[in-house]
């Protein structure tokens, strides 16, 4: 793991060495008593490129995800092939008047219907696909949207780009994120530990976990391609150039149900990527990714959470 | 009890991020308002014109598909009758007397009449339509090559755009009009459209006669063009950004 350059530091070791006051007070007289086992090792996770890259990633995801939902709610409807036949659509997100004169949300997905009001289709006293709360800008507004879409699009594929230049050259994708056979042969044992919200600890925990490792790179090398890739298949200009893009994805209507998949596998990514910092610690995981510094406890040392 | 204390914990930071996001879209929603921070998202648009113009061959051709493809249903987008009595009229008389005027910066400013267009050799092509919205349509479209006309009228070198002047009104009385790069202009899939699906294109669609530049968005294929004028710089002409969905927030270049 060349990414991760090892300082092992034991609390005795801290004795009269400045640390970062984030180290649990140690013993006062290394003399007076056995050791125990305690260690606490500090170790640096993430280098700085990796740092830049994740925090431009989560601007760049929170204002793409909700202006391309402000784009989704000028035609809040998806279609398979090349055109919308409007009587057809994969899933449709509309307001609807029920029979005792009420508005409704109703989601229809390959035509089963869904009430969603309050969050889809109708919400807040008005008839709109996602709710205000839910997109940039929070009023109708698709020009603004695509404002901002567009912008923060180009900052997510140089983000993208630097940051696949960068894993090929330092050996991080390699090193760090590309699953072993050891791995791979683990997954059951690591699925059932996902399950029962047991993680890692010690030396495990220095290096990240086979679905750890699944997820990171489904994310950096399926989707995100997808993504991009399908968002350019809905331009009129690049399929002229590229007319393949059509043909792979199934159309220009079959691109943008396809990337609005990919932008709810982005969503289901962030849930479980969020909630996994939370759970396994979350101010040494936010500091590893601001300051590159992440804290391992070894066995004998309380872990809470 | 430790059990309990983390779940505490868990609650507030679940409450912290549901705030921070919050927080976050708020900001947008006032970054939105602010007088400086579109004119920086705005900058995307050049950087999107650039790099498309870059990858794409001037005459690399829009996908043409077969008849089996074409939309039952071709909706009709934006104005959808210009609503004046002039156009009314024309519409009674089945536009015999429309007749689109090309000037501005060209050697010979020329009128020529509907039924001179059509006299011209046509080209007919089944494209797809890209509304900014999200939907696409499929139609067959029949027309004059915007290039032999103004290869008869022959732009000056200054002349940067072709502004198309509509007979549409919306309903604050503001006439719509559209532009686009004179070198888009010679695109051999760049027609002045009468037909649409064998048939006189219909007032909804843009009779008689409406742009097809196919490799834009909808919103660029005006409709009811009766004068075509050739221009150095968008100064004085609506809003003074090339479009009537341009003045109101949508870029000029409509390639995504």
């Amino acid at each position: 793991m060349a990414d991760l350059i090892e300082s092992p530091v034991t609390i005795f070791e801290s004795q009269g060495r400045s640390e970062p006051p984030y180290l649990p007070s140690a013993p006062v007289a290394p003399d007076r008593q056995p050791a125990p086992p305690l260690k606490v090792e500090r170790i640096y996770r993430h280098r700085l490129p990796v740092r830049i890259g994740h925090w431009l990633n989560v601007v760049c995801l929170f204002i793409l995800i909700m202006s391309g939902l402000q784009i989704f709610n000028a035609h809040p409807a998806l279609y398979w092939g090349d055109r919308s036949d409007r009587d057809q659509p994969v899933l449709s997100i509309r307001p609807m008047r029920a029979d005792s004169g009420e508005m409704k949300g109703v989601t229809t997905i390959l035509g089963h219907k869904f009430d969603t009001t309050g969050v889809l289709g109708y919400s807040n006293g008005s008839g709109r696909a996602f709710p205000a709360w839910a997109t940039i800008p929070s009023a109708r507004w698709l020009a603004m949207g695509r404002q901002w879409h567009l912008f923060f699009a180009w900052v997510f594929v140089i983000n993208g780009l630097l940051f696949a230049m960068y894993g090929l050259y330092s050996r991080h994708f390699k090193q760090d994120l590309l699953p072993t056979g050891r791995d791979l042969k683990h997954i059951p044992q690591a699925v059932k530990d996902h399950l029962v919200l047991r993680h890692p600890k010690g030396e495990e925990a220095k290096r990240y976990n086979v679905l750890q490792k699944l997820a990171y790179v489904g994310i950096l090398f399926v989707v995100a391609p997808l993504i991009v890739l399908t968002g350019l298949t809905m331009s009129p200009t690049i399929d002229t150039a590229f007319p393949w893009l059509l043909t792979i994805f199934g159309g220009r209507q079959a691109a943008r149900t396809i990337h609005f998949i990919a932008c709810f596998s982005f969503v289901g990514f962030i849930i479980i990527h969020v909630s996994q910092v939370m759970l396994t610690g979350f101010f040494n995981n936010i500091r590893s990714m601001v300051t590159g510094w992440f804290v391992v406890k070894h066995e004998g040392v309380s872990h809470e959470a | 009890m430790k059990h309990e204390r983390a779940m505490k914990r868990r609650g507030f930071l679940k409450g912290t991020v549901g705030a921070a996001s919050l927080m976050a879209l708020a900001g947008c929603d006032n970054l939105t308002q602010s007088t400086w921070f579109p004119g920086i998202l705005n900058k995307a648009e050049k950087l999107t014109e650039r790099v498309q113009r870059a990858v794409t061959p001037a005459n690399a051709m829009a996908k043409e598909y077969g008849e089996a493809d074409i939309s039952a249903l071709f909706p009709a987008n934006g104005n959808t009758d210009p609503g004046t009595q002039d156009y009314h009229e024309m519409a009674r008389s089945n536009f015999s007397g429309w007749d689109v005027t090309i000037d501005g910066l060209v050697t010979t400013p020329m009128m020529v009449s509907l039924a001179a267009i059509k006299e011209m050799p046509a080209r007919t092509q089944i494209t797809r339509h890209d509304c900014v919205e999200g939907w696409s349509a499929i139609g067959k479209w029949t027309g004059v090559p915007l290039g032999d006309l103004l290869r008869k009228v022959q732009p000056l070198p200054n002349a940067k755009y072709a502004v198309f002047h509509c007979a549409d009104v919306d309903d604050e009385g503001i006439s719509y009009y559209e532009s686009m790069a004179v070198a888009d202009c010679y695109h051999p899939q760049t027609i002045l459209a009468y037909e649409l699906n064998g048939q006189p294109l219909d007032v909804p669609h843009g009779a008689p006669l409406r742009l097809r530049f196919e490799r834009q968005l909808g919103y660029k294929q005006a409709k009811y063009v009766e004068r075509v004028e050739l221009v150095e710089s968008f100064e004085g002409i609506g809003g003074g950004k090339g479009g009537y969905w341009e003045d109101q927030g949508y870029e000029w270049y409509a390639g995504i």
